[in-house]
Order: structure tokens, then C-alpha cells, then sequence
């Protein structure tokens, strides 16, 4: 007690504890290591591996390759190197994942605070929420992307409009099940006696909201995070399958998959590769989010 | 006695609080959950009220309404003269830092993510704009009057025992100095030992700062070594209020007699001689209370006026306070009854059986 009271201890920042417990998890760190490794990949290897200038003769003539030194993931039905059109489509697979998974995650947490706090709101936030579940998504995609993709292109050019409008939509219609989970969880949070005793302190509900009910939501939320990159990465490959996603010449991982499906029989490597890519990065993120759920649970942190 | 000396820190004058039954496939308003039915009384500044009664009797509803975490229904709640049942929401948060409360559950009323610095310091981020240093040096100034050892700044709840939790709860009502603090069961969850020591701490807290305790509980032995006057309830109204001493040597209202009769005698010559008031039946439903009296379907002592009106709490002798037709005069009915529905008598629960 007198060596306490002589140096009494700093309240700390958990920044450290929180980093000691994700890295006791191995499969978190495994996750970190290989979506950190596909994002650099993917961000400076375009630069680092940039295949020879082929003409069209000698293009069709190299069409469907295996893998050899020449062209380490062979090439597909036009002659083109596919390592070097994973790489590209990398960036756009990979922005659209965690570009929509945020969205996705910040608007239902929001809509899904509000529903389960107030109790004013939670009716119609979550009628609507059932109105945005029955729409059927694909349709209501479509629409969207056909109604607004030139206007968005003539403003900001086709590639960036593309990405914009389609990270917008995939947002904007998966984020329903978040919100679901957050009002549950927030229904039953807010009866807990800590909520009771800030509201008997007198704070005010956006402090109560911040710093007693958002912390507890993190668990589910990561969870339908991680999931949901996964989804954003297939919608977007759907979109782009049915022509109105990115343009045809335009790769993205989902795009590969759906190209290389006709030649699967022959070429399986043609969709072994954007479906490895797509799984690691699943995979990986759905490791990290793990990791970080315990890490940021003070109550698992420390065993 | 009430009425010699200064005027009392805290009055509640009818205390009502409803909760509205839904039913039905549109959700109509059916019936009330009456779970504080017209409760008055009055605390001095300094003492501690005793707030006793079986589960479910509405002690700890009394609690929370009084410090407004549910809107009252009706009455008025004067703490240090501001009535907080009405209150503008500004005005009452201005008014929070005089009325805090201390929980039932350690475990529950402490966000589990949050550090013991964090939690003792919630108040002062919510009441005043000191530097990070000025709160940091008042967290140590709680911890030390609470008894917590200040090396304990960055551990979470779940790393304290029940005794510990507590007085970080204790910590936390007392930062903002409050001048009245309601104590809702706080050692119901402890092991006995510990209960000794939270009891004594908020004994102590209150000689050094000249606090004001509303102690609910159901651990009699507790109150009377704790409060001053107690208060019993039953089905959400006052049986009795009485100084301790008197309600534990005499008490007066049938209830308060059975409730006292459940108390241990640790003397065994005298268990053996002692007379126990086992009551028959269940609590009737806060949602249809009895039309008269709300104790007439258990009371041993029970008489035709008590099936029909509702007796008052009045004082019989100086400073003893009784809702008893025994002890009113057999003219003076009660003045104010409370409208009763119609279908009373067809399920009505925890009659003799």
C-alpha cells in the first residue's frame, strides 16, 4: 500500500492489451498476415510484374496456357496473363469488400441503435428494415445500377463510377441483418443495471449509447462484419456476371470466376485461382474479426 | 417527532407508479401493474430510512422512481426542495449529482468493458469539465474514502470480487457528492462477511459526510442495526413506518408482526419460546390488488371493514405510523380509496385456502 500511494499507476491506454491478446491468436495473426500480404500484393504488384506486350496473333495463339514460367497462372481463353489480371482484379474485389462491408456495418449498427434505444423509433426503423428484407435484391440492383450508372459515370468517369455506384448499392441493400442484431442486442443491454446507473448519473443518451451500449454490440457486429466482406465480394461478382457491374474488360475476382466457369472442365485452374483468392481473404478476414472480438473483450483478455 | 426540527431533505408525498398492461392482438390498455401504490413518507437530513418487504412488493420501484428512472405515474418526489417527479429534463440533470444510488447487483451495475478509472470518473465527464488530472486525483480521493487499494486504477469489474465491486459502486454514487443516496439492497448479493464490511463502509460514509440513506432491503437484521426508521411495505403500499427500536420491540400492523416473527433469534433458549406468524397463501397480483385492505387476504387478524375499504396511514402513537384498521377508530373510513375495477372478485389470488 505505501509503494502504491507513493507512484499510484497512470489509468493506461489498453492499445497494448488489446495487441497482447491478438496476438496470442494464432489464427488471428495467420488472417492478419495473409490479408496483409494480399493487399500488398495487389497494391504494388501490377507495378513489379508487368507481363510482355503480346500482338493479337501471338495472344491467340498463347490462349489457355498452364502455368509455366513464362506466365506463372498460365492465361486465359484471349491470350492474357491471368497473375496479372488477379492482381488488378484484387484491388477492385478487395476495395468493393470492405468499401460495402463498412456501409453495410455503419449504417445497420446506426439504424439498429436507434430501433433498439428509442423506443418511438423502433417500429417504423424496423418496418423498414422488413420493407428492404422482402425487396428482392437482384431486381432492385439492377434498377438501381441501370437507372443511375451513366449519370454517376458522366461525373466521375465509368471505372470510378462503376466502383461508387456499386459499393453504394451492395451497401445499401445488406445491411438489414446487422440492424436486426443490434436491436436485439441492444434491447437487452439497455435493461442492464449499468445502462440504469448512467441514466441515474445523468448522462445524456448519445454518451450512453457511445460509451456503455456500442462497446457490448461489438461481438455480433464483428461477427456480421467478417461475413459480410464475403457476400460483398459475391454480389459484386454477380453484378458484374449479369453485365452490370464493372465493364467486361474490367477484372475483378467474382468476374474471373464467372469467365473462367465455362472452361471449367478443361481449365479448372482458370477458377481455382479467383476462388483461392476469394477464400483467403474470407477466411483471413473472418480470423481477424475473431481475434479482435476477444482482444477487444476485456474479459477474455488476460486468460 | 416528525414535525420538531428543520424540514426533511426528502419528502414523497402519494408516490404512484403504474406500469400499464398490454394485451390482445392490438395492444390495448387492459389494466396497470401497480407496483407503487400512494406511498408517503419523509427522511431528515443525515438519517437512514429502512425500506423492508418480501420480494416483489415494489422497494426497489420505490427506488428507482424516486430518482426518476421511471416516470411516476403520480405524486411528488421534494428532495432538498425541488419536486424531481416534474422536472424539466435539464433542470433534472442538473439535480442527479445531489441523488445517486447504489445497485443491487455489483456484477450487473458495472459496464464490464470499462476500467475502475473509467467508471468512478463516468460522472465527473458527465457534470464537470475538470482537467483529465482533477478527475484522476478525485478517482484516488473515492477509492481511498471507499477502501480500494489505488494500484487497482486499471482493472476491470470483472477482476474484483463482490465486496470490491460494491464499493466501486459506492465509489461511483459518491462523486459527485451527492446529499442523498438510495441504497437499492446493496449487499443482497454479498456473502454475510462481506455484507458486514459494505454496511459499516456505508455507516462510516455517512458520519464523515453527513449523508442521506433510503436502505432497501429484506435483511431485517441489517436495517435495524442500520436505520433510524423503517418503513414496511406490502403489495406497494406502506404497512408501517416506525423508528426502528419500536417497530422491532412492538410492532403494530399484523404484516410487520409476521415479517419480524421470520427474524433469526441467535439466543436458542429464546427460539424455542418464540411465537412464528407463518402467513397462508400467495401475494395477491400487483395487478389486481384486493379491494380493501391490500393485506385482508392473508391477514390472521382480519375483520369485515378490511374486505372493503382501504385504511390509511395514520399516526396511532407519536411518531408510529399504521395502515390498520385495527388501529383506526371503526368510524373513520378511508378517505381515500382507490377506484376499483369491477371484476375484482373473480381471480383474485392468494386467498385462504
Amino acid at each position: 500500500m505505501t509503494d502504491a500511494s507513493s507512484t499510484p499507476p497512470k489509468p493506461a491506454s489498453q492499445l497494448r492489451d488489446i495487441w497482447s491478446q491478438f496476438s496470442t491468436h494464432k489464427g488471428a495473426l495467420f488472417g492478419l498476415i495473409v490479408l496483409g500480404s494480399l493487399i500488398l500484393a495487389v497494391l504494388i504488384g501490377p507495378y513489379l510484374w508487368v507481363p510482355e506486350k503480346l500482338t493479337v496473333a501471338e495472344a491467340i495463339k498463347l490462349k489457355n496456357q498452364g502455368p509455366s514460367l513464362r506466365f506463372p497462372l498460365g492465361t486465359d481463353q484471349l491470350g492474357r496473363d491471368m497473375l496479372y489480371r488477379m492482381l488488378l482484379a484484387g484491388r477492385v474485389s478487395l476495395a468493393v469488400g470492405l468499401v460495402a462491408m463498412t456501409i453495410a456495418i455503419v449504417f445497420g449498427t446506426f439504424i439498429g441503435i436507434l430501433a433498439g434505444y428509442f423506443r418511438r423509433l423502433d417500429s417504423p426503423l424496423m418496418r423498414l428494415t422488413d420493407m428492404f428484407l422482402a425487396l428482392p435484391l437482384i431486381p432492385l440492383l439492377l434498377v438501381m445500377v441501370m437507372l443511375f450508372r451513366d449519370r454517376i459515370a458522366g461525373m466521375i468517369g465509368p471505372e470510378l463510377g462503376a466502383f461508387t455506384l456499386i459499393v453504394f448499392a451492395i451497401g445499401i441493400t445488406s445491411w438489414m441483418a446487422t440492424a436486426r442484431i443490434v436491436r436485439g442486442e441492444v434491447l437487452t443491454l439497455k435493461e442492464r443495471e449499468y445502462v440504469l446507473a448512467a441514466r441515474s448519473i445523468g448522462a445524456r443518451p448519445n454518451r450512453i449509447i457511445l460509451r456503455h451500449i456500442l462497446p457490448n454490440v461489438v461481438s455480433p457486429v464483428m461477427v456480421a462484419a467478417t461475413l459480410g466482406v464475403a457476400e460483398a465480394i459475391i454480389t459484386e461478382s454477380v453484378l458484374s456476371f449479369l453485365g452490370l457491374g464493372f465493364p467486361p474488360d474490367f477484372p475483378t475476382w467474382g468476374r474471373l470466376l464467372f469467365d473462367g466457369l465455362q472452361y471449367m472442365q478443361v481449365y479448372p485452374e482458370r477458377v481455382i485461382w479467383p476462388g483461392l483468392a476469394i477464400s483467403l481473404t474470407v477466411l483471413s478476414v473472418n480470423y481477424i474479426g475473431d481475434g479482435l472480438r476477444d482482444a477487444l473483450d476485456p474479459r477474455i483478455r488476460g486468460r | 417527532m416528525l414535525d420538531a426540527g428543520p424540514a426533511p431533505l426528502v419528502q414523497v408525498q402519494d408516490l404512484k407508479m403504474h406500469f400499464p398492461i398490454y394485451t390482445g392482438l392490438f395492444r390495448r390498455h387492459t389494466g396497470d401493474v401497480k407496483a407503487v401504490d400512494g406511498v408517503s413518507f419523509q427522511i431528515q437530513a443525515g438519517q437512514t430510512l429502512g425500506l423492508v418487504g418480501e420480494s416483489g412488493c415494489g422497494k426497489s420501484t420505490v427506488g428507482r422512481t424516486m430518482l426518476r428512472l421511471y416516470e411516476p405515474t403520480a405524486g411528488r418526489v421534494i428532495i432538498d426542495g425541488d419536486d424531481v417527479a416534474s422536472l424539466p429534463p435539464e433542470a433534472l440533470r442538473k439535480k442527479r449529482p445531489s441523488m445517486q444510488m447504489v445497485f443491487q447487483d455489483p456484477q450487473a451495475s458495472l459496464n464490464p468493458r470499462m476500467t475502475l478509472a473509467d467508471i468512478v470518473s463516468e460522472p465527473l465527464h458527465e457534470h464537470t469539465d475538470w482537467t483529465r488530472a482533477q478527475k484522476l486525483e478525485r478517482v484516488y480521493e473515492l477509492m481511498d474514502q471507499v477502501g480500494l487499494n489505488r494500484r487497482f486504477v486499471n482493472r476491470f469489474p470483472h477482476e474484483f470480487s463482490g465486496g470490491q465491486r460494491q464499493r466501486i459502486g459506492i465509489a461511483r454514487a459518491l462523486a459527485l457528492k451527492p446529499r442523498f443516496i438510495v441504497c437499492d439492497e446493496p449487499i443482497a448479493a454479498l456473502d454475510v462477511s462481506i455484507q458486514a464490511q459494505v454496511v459499516n463502509l456505508l455507516e462510516d460514509l455517512q458520519e464523515k459526510l453527513g449523508l442521506t440513506y433510503l436502505f432497501i432491503s429484506h435483511d431485517l437484521s441489517m436495517v435495524r442495526h442500520l436505520a433510524q426508521r423503517v418503513a414496511v411495505m406490502y403489495l406497494g403500499r406502506i404497512a408501517e413506518l416506525s423508528p426502528s427500536t419500536d417497530l422491532y420491540s412492538r410492532p403494530l400492523h399484523p404484516y410487520a408482526e409476521a415479517l419480524l416473527s421470520a427474524v433469526n433469534e441467535p439466543d436458542p433458549e429464546l427460539a424455542l419460546r418464540r411465537k412464528r406468524i407463518i402467513l397462508k397463501g400467495d401475494v395477491p397480483s400487483p395487478a389486481n390488488p384486493p379491494k380493501g385492505c391490500n393485506f385482508c387476504t392473508r391477514c390472521p387478524k382480519v375483520m369485515d371493514i378490511c374486505k372493503t375499504v382501504k385504511p390509511d396511514l395514520v399516526e396511532v402513537e407519536p411518531g408510529r405510523m399504521v395502515a390498520c384498521h385495527l388501529y383506526t377508530a371503526a368510524g373513520s373510513t378511508g378517505a381515500s380509496e382507490a377506484p376499483e375495477r369491477k371484476n375484482q372478485e373473480r381471480n383474485q389470488q392468494g386467498e385462504n385456502r
